[in-house]
């Protein structure tokens, strides 16, 4: 089992639900997320395309915040999701350097937090919060060992991306594009 | 001249702040006259609650969530054809509408202490007896009709209710003037019926969407968006037209830089195009429509090569893109788009669009316009209203023939006094709109402010109209209150409840039993039988077979859909509600009225050397000013931005994210606001998200962040059909800001 995000850039339209209904969901305190928008504009007046990005932890599976972590309370848990356990984080703040995507920040009570995909609902058989709101029905999230997951489809059939792949971090967020 | 300042604006963080806690409403909750709660209330509030979201009028239904016993999370209901279970950002936020802490918690009377003119807080008796006495002087003085009323959102029908029964229909909504009112004329004069809200737009099944100005997807009207992408992700030909690389631009076939106020030409080209080159749907156009020869010879001269020099939009592009529109017809959607009130023409131009829709044959038809199975949700009955005898329409003196509803700012000219008229109107209820940015022209709204015995503003938050108020009553949110049912038509028929997750917070309360208690002490407590919203809702469900308690369990319940077709059975025999019965692409009503029976090009104004018009729209976490101070919504975007095309940027010497502030031609300044300089943007306009800027210091997340655009709006061009303000006819330059 490995648990992965795809993304589909042809239907998102920035519109950040899937950042507020994070902070909901997952209590979030205002002026922080754990997911984010990010537009790109390629091109000059009036030959432009669009990129519309709604992105997250990576979820690596060479995380470089878990190996740095001096406590261990960075690590990967099941399905390859990568947790903070927060009783045993000291906000050293090492994974934050080490993570290229810039996914983690220090929640007000101290520890390091982050996207978790959602795992205490994933393992009630739901989605995580954002991909279950999404208007636009953007992102798929699943099992990409299962051949028939509509991730592994969309895998297979669509063009995709990662973001900065050389930093060799095999993330598990995937771009549809 | 003493008289125009006899009203300050009080800011409303200057009242006795201490006051403002709440601790001091807890004691007013019990006083002056005691209110069971359970009469607003229902005793037994489970942990997920349904209601549908008032942070827009989309109204999609859903389940508010608790998490021990505190405020958690608000989600769709899947059973919801508005938001499929799936709301928008700030649906999402909606929370943040309840747990902000700037909002209203009192009701403030307007006194003078000290030479100064001050809040203070005041117990619902008294402010209710305040409102009275003045109504009562009004209306004995003038008449009731001198009372008046601007309204946005579910909770106004209870006013105007009172308003009504009190003996006025000057009631006016700016949805309409400010926003559809041309679109809903337009439609009606050529198909005898409007077009609805939720629109009734085939989207999901169009394979050529043609969006004029429409920015889908920043624009989240919830089902709408949802159906946009649907449509793109099965390969449907989006044609955008829109000076700005709108995101709905980024997900077209064709994007049409136009320049801005050329809409209509590049229209009537397409018109042209599909006319003379015969791809019009022969047979639709001959059973259902009126004057397709009038037609014909009315735009034979406005061919893709006169277009081309007025919009910039090169004639093969024309043609390729009608050519576009015909080959998926009739499954070809050119959109009717909502906020229309750009260039004072509006009605023309969407008729316009209304006209090549016919063409297409796509009204009625799979991928076009859908026919909207009809809901009937009888209300329980009150006593007749009195007849008033002057209405709204002699405000403006025999003007804007096609206004079928009243104009906002019709109401607001009526409130300044002048030589001529007989009777001003003295008296204004505002329910929550915050006028001073949804009218143009903010000067006259406070001149006409300045005017009035009576100003009561009823909002949710300290929106800058209520620093204005004698009286200010605050609302609980949508989140602490049942309201009448949301009744939908559409494609599948239903009714959706709202009810209250929380009790009311502070001492803030429902607008029902608001305009109930006030219509109680004027004498019309009859028109107001039901002593809870409760008792109302359950009537009213119990004639189709629900009740208060099933729709408790469900929140949204389908209703029997009985033998409505969607789409016009081929060949069918239709009969239209115009004049001939027919689609009228010759409007016979508007050669009546002496206007243009078909759409004819005008040319605009264009902005001087140095001045770039002003576009403005909407962003999805935020619904116009309403939104900008809830907590979550303002974390996704807190100030607005100016789009600036960067070689525009470049002359003025203006960097990316450095702070202007913009001028207009009559010399009108806006709040300094952040330049985004983009390729997104032609080089002769500038745009910015309509709702920011906000002077209310009380709003303390939202205060002095961004630009609002209605600053500069001090010019409109009035839509001679049916009084629709059109906004886009001012013209910016920039004064650089010291950051
Ligand atoms: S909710 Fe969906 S459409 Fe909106 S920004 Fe997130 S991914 Fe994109
Ligand atoms: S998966 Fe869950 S935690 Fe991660 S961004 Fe989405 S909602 Fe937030
Ligand atoms: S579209 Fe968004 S704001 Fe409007 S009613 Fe739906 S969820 Fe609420």
């Amino acid at each position: 089992m490995r648990y992965a995000m795809a993304i589909d850039t042809k239907r998102c339209v920035g519109c950040s639900d899937c950042v507020v209904a994070c902070q909901t969901e997952n209590n979030v305190p205002i002026g922080y997320c754990r997911d984010w928008i990010v537009e790109e504009t390629i091109g000059a007046y009036p030959d432009l395309a669009l990129e519309i990005r709604s992105e997250r932890c990576n979820h690596c599976e060479d995380a470089p915040c878990v190996r740095c972590c001096p406590t261990g309370a960075s690590h990967i848990a099941e399905g390859g999701i990568v947790m903070v356990e927060h009783d045993d984080c000291i906000g050293c703040k090492a994974c934050i350097a080490s993570c290229p995507y810039d996914a983690r920040f220090v929640h007000p009570e101290g520890y390091v937090d982050k996207c978790t995909f959602c795992l205490h609902r994933v393992k009630d058989g739901k989605q995580p919060a954002c991909v279950s709101v999404c208007p636009t029905t953007a992102m798929i999230f699943g099992d990409i060992d299962d051949k028939n997951s509509d991730i592994s489809k969309a895998l297979k059939t669509r063009k995709h991306k990662t973001l900065i792949p050389e930093a060799g971090t095999k993330p598990h967020v995937f771009y549809l594009l | 001249m003493g008289k125009m300042n006899r009203r300050e604006f009080i800011k409303i963080a200057g009242i006795g702040a201490g006051g403002m806690v709440a601790g001091a409403s807890m004691l007013q909750a019990f006083s002056p006259f005691q209110i069971d709660s359970k009469q607003i209330l229902s005793t037994a509030i489970p942990g997920v609650t349904p209601t549908y979201c008032e942070i827009c009028f989309w109204k999609c239904a859903g389940w508010v969530h608790k998490k021990d016993g505190e405020a958690w999370k608000i989600v769709g209901n899947p059973d919801d054809p508005h938001s499929n279970g799936r709301f928008c950002p700030r649906g999402t936020g909606g929370i943040g509408a309840y747990t902000d802490p700037d909002r209203l918690k009192t009701p403030l009377i307007r006194v003078e202490e000290r030479g100064k003119q001050v809040f203070r807080e005041a117990s619902w008796d008294e402010a209710f007896d305040y409102i009275v006495e003045k109504m009562n002087k009004i209306k004995k003085e003038h008449g009731p009709e001198c009372m008046a009323m601007f309204t946005h959102g579910s909770g106004g029908s209870y006013f105007k209710n009172m308003l009504r029964a009190f003996g006025s229909n000057n009631i006016a909504a700016p949805s309409y003037a400010q926003c559809r009112g041309p679109r809903e004329e337009a439609y009606m004069l050529t198909y005898g019926e409007t077009v609805g809200s939720p629109e009734r737009t085939d989207i999901r099944n169009s394979k050529c969407l043609v969006l004029i100005g429409s920015h889908i997807g920043e624009n989240m009207h919830n089902g709408q968006v949802q159906e946009f992408t649907e449509a793109v992700a099965s390969g449907a030909a989006v044609i955008t037209v829109d000076p700005r690389f709108s995101t709905a631009a980024s997900k077209s076939k064709y994007w049409l830089p136009i320049k801005p106020s050329t809409d209509l030409a590049l229209m009537l080209a397409w018109i042209n195009v599909i006319i003379e080159e015969g791809l019009y749907d022969k047979k639709y156009v001959e059973k259902y429509t009126y004057g397709f020869e009038q037609l014909k010879k009315s735009v034979r001269q406005n061919t893709p090569e006169w277009a081309y020099p007025i919009t910039t939009i090169k004639p093969h592009i024309i043609r390729e893109t009608a050519r576009e529109m015909a080959k998926n017809a009739p499954a070809t959607l050119v959109h009717p788009g909502r906020h229309v009130t750009w260039y004072g023409d509006d009605t023309q131009r969407v008729r316009a669009g209304a006209i090549l829709n016919a063409l297409l044959g796509s009204w009625g038809r799979r991928g076009g316009f859908y026919a909207p199975a009809k809901a009937h949700v009888p209300k329980p009955k009150h006593p007749a209203y009195p007849k008033p005898k002057r209405d709204w329409r002699d405000a403006h003196d025999g003007k804007f023939p096609m206004a079928s509803l009243a104009i906002s700012q019709g109401i607001c000219d009526a409130t300044i006094p002048t030589l001529t008229r007989d009777c001003d109107i003295k008296g204004w209820i505002v329910y929550g709109t915050n006028l001073l940015s949804t009218l143009p022209q903010p000067e006259k709204t406070l001149q006409a402010i300045q005017a009035l015995d009576l100003l009561v503003a009823i909002d949710i938050m300290p929106a800058e109209i209520t620093g204005y108020a004698d009286v200010v009553l605050p609302e609980c949110t949508y989140l602490e209150r049942y309201d009448d049912l949301r009744v939908s038509p559409g494609r599948s028929p239903n009714v959706a409840l709202r009810a209250p997750a929380f009790e009311p917070k502070y001492d803030t309360k429902p607008a029902y039993w608001m305009a109930r208690e006030l219509a109680k002490k004027l004498g019309l407590g009859q028109y107001f039988p039901h002593e809870t919203m409760e008792s109302y809702l359950d009537e009213r469900l119990k004639s189709i077979g629900s009740s208060l308690e099933e729709m408790k369990k469900l929140g949204v319940k389908h209703l029997p859909n009985n033998e409505n077709e969607l789409y016009y059975l081929d060949g069918e025999d239709f009969e239209f509600a115009t004049p001939t019965g027919k689609i009228e692409l010759y409007s016979t009503a508007l050669a009546e009225a002496g206007f243009d029976p078909i759409p004819k090009f005008t040319k605009h104004e264009e902005p001087q050397d140095g001045y770039y018009r002003l576009i403005y729209g909407r962003a999805p976490m935020h619904t116009f000013g309403r939104t900008t101070n809830n907590p979550n919504l303002n974390d996704l975007m807190a100030e607005n931005e100016v789009w600036i095309n960067p070689k525009v940027a470049k002359e003025w010497g203006i960097k990316n994210r450095e702070y202007v502030v913009l001028e207009n031609q009559d010399g009108a300044i806006c709040n300094k606001v952040r330049a985004k300089v983009t390729e997104r943007i032609r080089h002769d306009c500038v745009y910015m998200v309509h709702g920011f800027g906000h002077t209310q210091k009380q709003m303390a997340r939202s205060f002095n962040k961004g630009a609002n655009d209605t600053d500069l709006i001090s010019r409109i061009n009035v839509d001679p059909i049916m009084g629709g303000t059109g906004m886009r006819v001012n013209f910016v330059t920039f004064r650089r800001e010291v950051a």
